[in-house]
This record gives C-alpha cells, structure tokens and sequence, in this order.
C-alpha cells in the first residue's frame, strides 16, 4: 500500500493514453451493466411475493375458459387456504394501442395479493358497485382517471350485453398502489367485478380463465398443485397447477433466451477489452523499461516490481468498471421509468456489483501479468544500456 | 488557446461528416471511393499521400498486436450490431412473407389478433357472400374460416411445455396459401382427428413426427403429414376446422376468415362492403397490410436494442482506435518530421494516417460481418408471439452487411482523425529532436 502513489504515477504518466483506455473500458462495463441488470429483471419473476401462490389453468392452453363452479372444488382440497378466479378481458381505450392489462376477478381476488394496497373505505365501495372497476396508480396517471370518472373500454375479446357492441362502460371506484414502490408494473393494471362481467358478457357465461389459490404452507406448494390437478384429471376440462414463478418463468422462456444473447454479447465486448487494454498495457511497461530497471538497481524486488505492474493493471480496469457501473445505476431507474414499468429495472442489484468487480479484476490480472512478468525477469545492466 | 479552438472545430467536422455519412447511399460512397483514388492518382500531393500510406501499411507488421486491436475491436462491434439486426430483420420476414396483396383476412372489429376475435356462423356466411371474392373450379368462394387455440405441447429436449397454435382450416386454406406445401406423408382428412405440422414445429416439439399420435384437447390426433411455407406458418399444426372446434367445445364459431380475391383492386370494394353491412361488425385487411402490423413491435424493440448495444460498443471501439493510432503516430514521429522536413505537406501525412485506420477498420468490418454470416445466417430461433411459439430465421443480407461496413468505416474515420491530425501538426524540430 506505501507504494500506492507511486502505482498512480505510472498509471497517469501518459495521460491521454490512460484517459482514452479508461473510456474503452467505462463503455464495455456500462454495457456489462446495462445487460445483466435487464437480464436479472427478466430472470427473477417476483421471488418472495409470489410465494405460496399456485396458479391454474386449463391444461388444454392458457386461454381455454375452466367452469365457475371448479373454485369451490378447489378450495376443498387439503392445503388450499384461499381461491380467486380471473378473466382475460383484453381492455383497449380509445385506440387500439392504448392496450390496458384489464381483468374481470372474483371477490377475493385482491385478498391474495397483499403487495397491493387499496384503502378501506375504496375498496367498501367496489364491493358495493355492480360496474366498479379499481385501476393501479400508474395505470390512472397515465390516461388521467380519476376515482368517479366513468370510463369506456373496449374488449378485443367480449361483446357486452348491454351496449350491443364491444364496449364496456365502468365506474372507476377505487386506486391501488404497490407496497414496494419500485413494482410500478403491478400498477398499470385494472380490475372489475366477475359478476358484472359474467352476466353482462354476450356469451361464455359461467366461466373463466384461471385461478389463484393460496396454498397454507409455500413448502408443499408442488404437493398442492398435484392434489388440484387430480381434482379435474379425466375430466372435459383438465387443470395445470404451478407455482407463480414457474407460470412467469416458462412465459418469459419462451419469449427470447435473454441470458444467451447476453452472455454472447460480452464475450464478444470482454474479448476485445481484453486485448485493448493489454496491448496498452504492455506498450505502458515498455517505454518504462529503463525506469523500472531504475527502480531493481535501487533496491526493489524483482516480486514487488512484478506486484506493482500487476496491481497497476488492476487498478486501471477498476478505475473505469467502478466509473462505468455508477453510470449505469444513473441510467437504470431511467429506463425502467420510461418504459412504464414494462422493463422491471430500478438499480443494478448487489450480485452485478460484485460480478463486475470480479470481472474487473480477473481481466487486470489476465491483462498485467505477461507486462509484469516481463519486468520481474528484466535484466537490470542489459535494460540500463537499452539491449 | 488555438490547439482548444482546432480540437473543437474537429469535433464539430466530425459530427457533421457521420451525419453526412450515415445518409450517404452506396453510389455516394463508391463516388467518394472513386474520387479519392483519382486524387491520388492524378495529383502531387495524391502522389505523396500514397507513397505514406504505403510506407506506414509496410510496417504495419511491426505493431502486429495494436493493429489487431482496432481489427477485432471494430469486428466485435460489426458482428454484434449485425447479428441483433439479422434477428430483428429475420423475425420480422418470417412473419410478412405470408403476407399478399390479393388476400384478405376478416377479424371481429377490434381485434388485434385472430386469437382475439370471435365470427358466428352468420358472420362467416355474410362474408363469403361479399363482392370481390375469387371463386373456386366448384365454383365456390374461395374462403376458408379459421379458428385457431394454443396448444400446450413438450418442447424437444427439455421438460417444459410451450405453446404451439393448432389452426383449424377450411378446404380452401391449401389454395389461399400458394406457397404452402406438403413435404411429407399427406394432407389430413375432413372429419378425421388428423393433423398436418409445420416442419418449424415438428423440428421445435416432440412427438411431431408423421405416425405420431399426439393428445390435444382432450383427444388423441394422429399426424399424418408435414409442410413447408417459410413463414410464421410453419411454426402451426393444421388440423380441419369443425374437428378442432369439437375438441376445444368452440361450436361453429371462428375467429377469421381469409378470403382469395379477384385482385389486389378488389380489395377496396371488398372492404366498403363489409363495413356498410349492418349485420356485420368486422374489419378487413389484406394479409400483407395484417402481417406487417403483427411483427411491428418486437420487431422495432430489437432494431433499437442493436442500435443502443451497437452505439456503446462502437464508442468503446473508437477510443480503442485512437490510442492504438496515437501509439502509431508517435513512434513514427521522427520519420513523419523527416518527410515534413524534406518538402511533404501536411496534407498526405493526414491522408495517409486516415487510410491506413480505415483500411484496418474495414479488414475489422469485413472479418465481423463474415463471422456473423457464417454462424447466424440461417440460424434458427423460436420466440413468443402472442401466447404462441413462433420459429424464425436470422437473416444476414447484403443491407446489413453495408450497413455494417459503413459503421466500421465510420468507427476508422473518427479513431483516425484525431491522430492523423497531431501527426501533421507535430512541430518538426521538436520531433526530429526527439529521442
């Protein structure tokens, strides 16, 4: 550590080299930053809110209606500590790309969803209103609802009854936040009656899409699942029950294999910043041949030149990752605002941190040794006389 | 003062130039090409630059190592943007080649998706009955109804189901679809539970093969053949409409109707008649028109995701550039005063500094742009859209290939500048005096 200053010297001989490799290596780790924090948000699928939480539907495919009346079928099963239902209602306002993540729930729906906050006295009055609909705070802001507006939707999936059309009018009652500020995508939702939507829908009455139960103890969520399955098994409408994760997991599996474009994207960048900055480096030992020599002749070590040669190289990939990191965590919140909650990223997460600091020093280390090895074996009399 | 002033006006240059060059098609750069190879050729100091660059690319093999930095760092750069763009442009392709002109698609108003749409039995019989529609050798119209369910199948070695989408068509759907064609076994048969697979889905999910017997729905299906269309299609399995109805307990509903028309101007009249129905509350649009929409937002988040990726790398790339032609103009110091010296203006020594980085930064572009050819062309990749599996190939054309070249060019022309510039400004006494 005393010979610090003196690394920081060698660092900063030659400014302008050292300021342009720093800036190499700050974009390689801004991408590094940028990429693992989108790959993290996709990879998480909500860890502990969703526990204990099984979603079903029908085994056929997601969009295949179950009956009304299986709820109370699975809330007898052992285990089941509560059943909401909900319904695809395929929400558009105004325009056709306004799509508005809607679903018609039952009662009990938000019950199971604590991460969701609606007040007292709101959710009072939903109970009580036959068209009321509670939106979440991010969805309203958007279009500028307020509690009291009446609002028309349009169904891509459901004729109404009572419009003879596609559009559905609802009386906004009631705003929802998420508990933890940074799940806005939880916010962008809205929800209304089943039984509005039930007796109002032109046709598949009685039915819907899938249920949340909540199962009395998250450890034996797999063994719940098998007992709701066997509930429909050989029946016209067989079930498929899985965790909350798994059900997120396997949609976003099949959307893109983020992890392997990613991975491939930085092999790519690290391999070039790999000969980048070793190219600079052993050009920076070079031109200080005799000044290291300098430095053996007065008595340093072969091994502490070596040490410090390395731990320049280190220093300098620390240098412009640690910059490049704290750029991105300026730029993270940024995107997750400006793509509405849709991409889940709010800061770049602890495991980033200590991957990039990792990755800084494994390429110093790979990027200084051959320099360093060079100048622990470097012959002081042949350096001096410039041979 | 002077040195801030010059560095700024170079700035400014430069921005102007990739602006320039960004907007500049190919003829515009084979006559950029052209008219600096006449300079060199035809002038003096053309003359000069040459004999530069000559003597600066033949000891090029002495910096092997900083040379091949700018090489791999621009190829990196090429192959990345490249291969997101080949993704982008391949899903978008697989989705719009279905797409005709002179064929129409009928949707519920509103809908998005055929998998959002809803069509009765009279719907359907008020749309076969419309103007415009081609007829069949029975004389019939050529239209056929399609009711399309996602199926939850395994994917091949792996324990997850995905979703595949089993269309159930009308005899019409093989005339309405030219390109579609049976590569194996045979066409399934009206009122049998028999099916036909895309070569994308029997490739992408077990159990697909012709033999096969696959539960879907509740009912067991023996697939009886394969097809091939190049499109978005090829991720289907086909089975008849009433039977995948049956199986899905969908009645005589549908979700859309794909009518042939007499031809492309027929569309327009096709359409009013559909919309002054009062019975019907429908949309038409022509396939080309429908495809087109369905692929636009993945398709437009890729193209920017590349971009975004491919910008931070290529500045990453351009600093790399400049110091490794900094460390070039500096070790050439003493030779580049010499010929100051000896009568050289300023002009080749810049000329032939930026030559030789963007000769580098094309060899870096083209090594790129190859790799990416020669392991993603072609190459196949399955994504979700909608709530279904949909196959697609990248696709590494001549565009984004240019395009590439054209970034890595541009990538040289700013890590050159900046040196090139020093190396002619370099005082010659103080460089001559240099050690």
């Amino acid at each position: 550590m005393k010979y610090f200053h003196l690394i920081w010297a060698a660092l900063f001989r030659r400014k302008s080299r050292t300021f342009l490799t720093l800036v190499s290596i700050i974009a390689a780790f801004v991408l590094f930053g940028l990429l693992d924090s989108v790959r993290q948000a996709f990879d998480a699928g909500d860890s502990v809110a969703g526990a204990g939480r099984l979603i079903v539907n029908s085994r056929m495919s997601m969009q295949q209606p179950l009956p009304e009346s299986l709820g109370a079928r699975i809330a007898a099963v052992p285990g089941v500590s509560a059943v909401a239902s909900a319904n695809w209602f395929g929400g558009i306002y105004q325009d056709a790309r306004n799509q508005v993540i809607s679903f018609a729930v039952s009662p009990s729906y938000l019950d199971l969803y604590p991460e969701l906050s609606l007040p007292a006295d709101q959710r009072a009055t939903w109970d009580k209103t036959r068209t009321g609909a509670v939106v979440g705070a991010a969805l309203a802001k958007k279009y500028g609802w307020k509690i009291g507006d009446k609002i028309p939707l349009q169904s891509t999936i459901w004729l109404s009854r009572s419009s003879g059309s596609n559009t559905w009018t609802f009386d906004i009652v009631g705003i929802f936040h998420a508990r933890d500020p940074h799940d806005v995508g939880r916010e962008q939702m809205l929800m209304f009656h089943w039984k509005y939507f039930d007796e109002n829908s032109a046709f598949g009455s009685g039915t819907v899409h899938w249920y949340v139960v909540k199962v009395a103890d998250p450890a034996r969520a797999d063994a719940v699942a098998k007992a709701i399955d066997a509930v429909s098994a050989n029946s016209d409408h067989e079930t498929k029950a899985q965790t909350e994760q798994a059900f997120q997991a396997s949609f976003i599996k099949q959307l893109v294999n983020i992890g392997l474009i990613v991975s491939a994207i930085m092999g790519a960048v690290f391999f070039t910043l790999l000969l980048l900055t070793g190219n600079t480096m052993m050009q920076a030992v070079r031109e200080r041949t005799s000044e290291l020599a300098v430095l053996k002749t007065i008595g340093f070590s072969s091994r502490s030149v070596l040490a410090m040669v390395l731990t320049e190289g280190v220093l300098m990939l620390l240098l412009g990752g640690v910059i490049g990191l704290a750029l991105v965590s300026f730029i993270v919140p940024l995107i997750g605002a400006a793509s509405g909650g849709m991409v889940p990223v709010h800061a770049v997460s602890g495991s980033t941190w200590s991957a990039g600091v990792l990755l800084m020093v494994l390429i110093g280390v790979v990027v200084g040794l051959p320099p360093a090895w060079r100048a622990m074996r470097l012959n002081i009399v042949d350096a001096l006389s410039g041979r | 003062m002077k040195k801030i002033l010059i560095n700024l006006g170079l700035l400014v240059l430069v921005v102007l130039a990739l602006v320039a060059w960004t907007a500049l098609p190919w003829f515009g750069v084979v006559a950029l090409a052209v008219a600096l190879a006449s300079w060199m050729v035809l002038t003096r100091s053309g003359r000069q630059a040459g004999s530069v660059t000559a003597v600066g690319i033949g000891t090029l093999r002495q910096r092997l190592g900083s040379s091949s930095v700018i090489v791999i760092g621009i190829a990196g750069v090429v192959g990345v943007l490249v291969a997101l763009l080949a993704m982008g442009q391949g899903f978008q392709a697989t989705l719009q080649s279905g797409g005709r002109d002179d064929t129409a698609i009928v949707l519920r108003g509103g809908s998005v998706s055929e998998a959002q749409s809803v069509l009765t039995r009279d719907d359907i019989d008020a749309i076969e009955q419309a103007p415009g529609i081609a007829r069949g050798s029975d004389g019939k119209p050529q239209a056929s109804a399609e009711l399309v369910v996602t199926a939850s199948l395994h994917k091949k070695g792996s324990d997850d189901d995905a979703n595949a989408q089993l269309r159930g068509v009308d005899d019409a759907a093989w005339a309405l679809r030219p390109k579609l064609k049976i590569v194996a076994g045979r066409a399934f048969k009206p009122g049998l539970n028999e099916l036909v697979v895309g070569q994308g889905a029997r490739r992408e999910f077990a159990g697909l093969d012709v033999g096969d017997e696959v539960k879907l729905g509740q009912q067991d299906w023996k697939v009886v053949g394969v097809f091939a269309s190049g499109d978005a299609y090829d991720s289907e399995l086909w089975a008849d409409r009433q039977e995948v109805a049956a199986a899905y307990r969908r009645g005589n509903s549908a979700e859309s109707v794909l009518v042939k028309l007499t031809g492309a101007a027929a569309f327009e009249p096709f359409k009013a008649a559909l919309a002054v129905d009062p019975k019907l509350k429908v949309e038409a649009d022509t396939t080309r028109e429908f495809f087109a929409r369905q692929s636009e937002t993945l398709a437009s988040t890729i193209h920017v995701v590349g971009i975004t990726v491919g910008l931070i790398m290529a500045i990453g790339a351009v600093f790399g550039a400049l110091n490794c032609m900094f460390a070039a103009v500096a070790s050439r110091a003493r030779e580049i005063a010499t010929l100051r010296a000896i009568g050289f203006r300023g002009v080749p020594v810049v000329v032939s500094v930026m030559l030789e980085t963007m000769l580098l930064a094309l060899a870096g572009g083209l090594l790129g742009a190859l790799l990416v050819w020669l392991v993603f062309d072609g190459y196949t990749a399955s994504t979700l859209n909608g709530f279904s599996d949909v196959m697609f190939q990248f696709k590494v054309g001549a565009a984004l290939i240019w395009m590439g070249l054209k970034w890595a060019l541009a990538i040289g022309f700013v890590g050159g500048l900046f040196p090139a510039v020093r190396a002619a400004r370099l005082p010659v006494t103080t460089a001559l005096r240099e050690l």
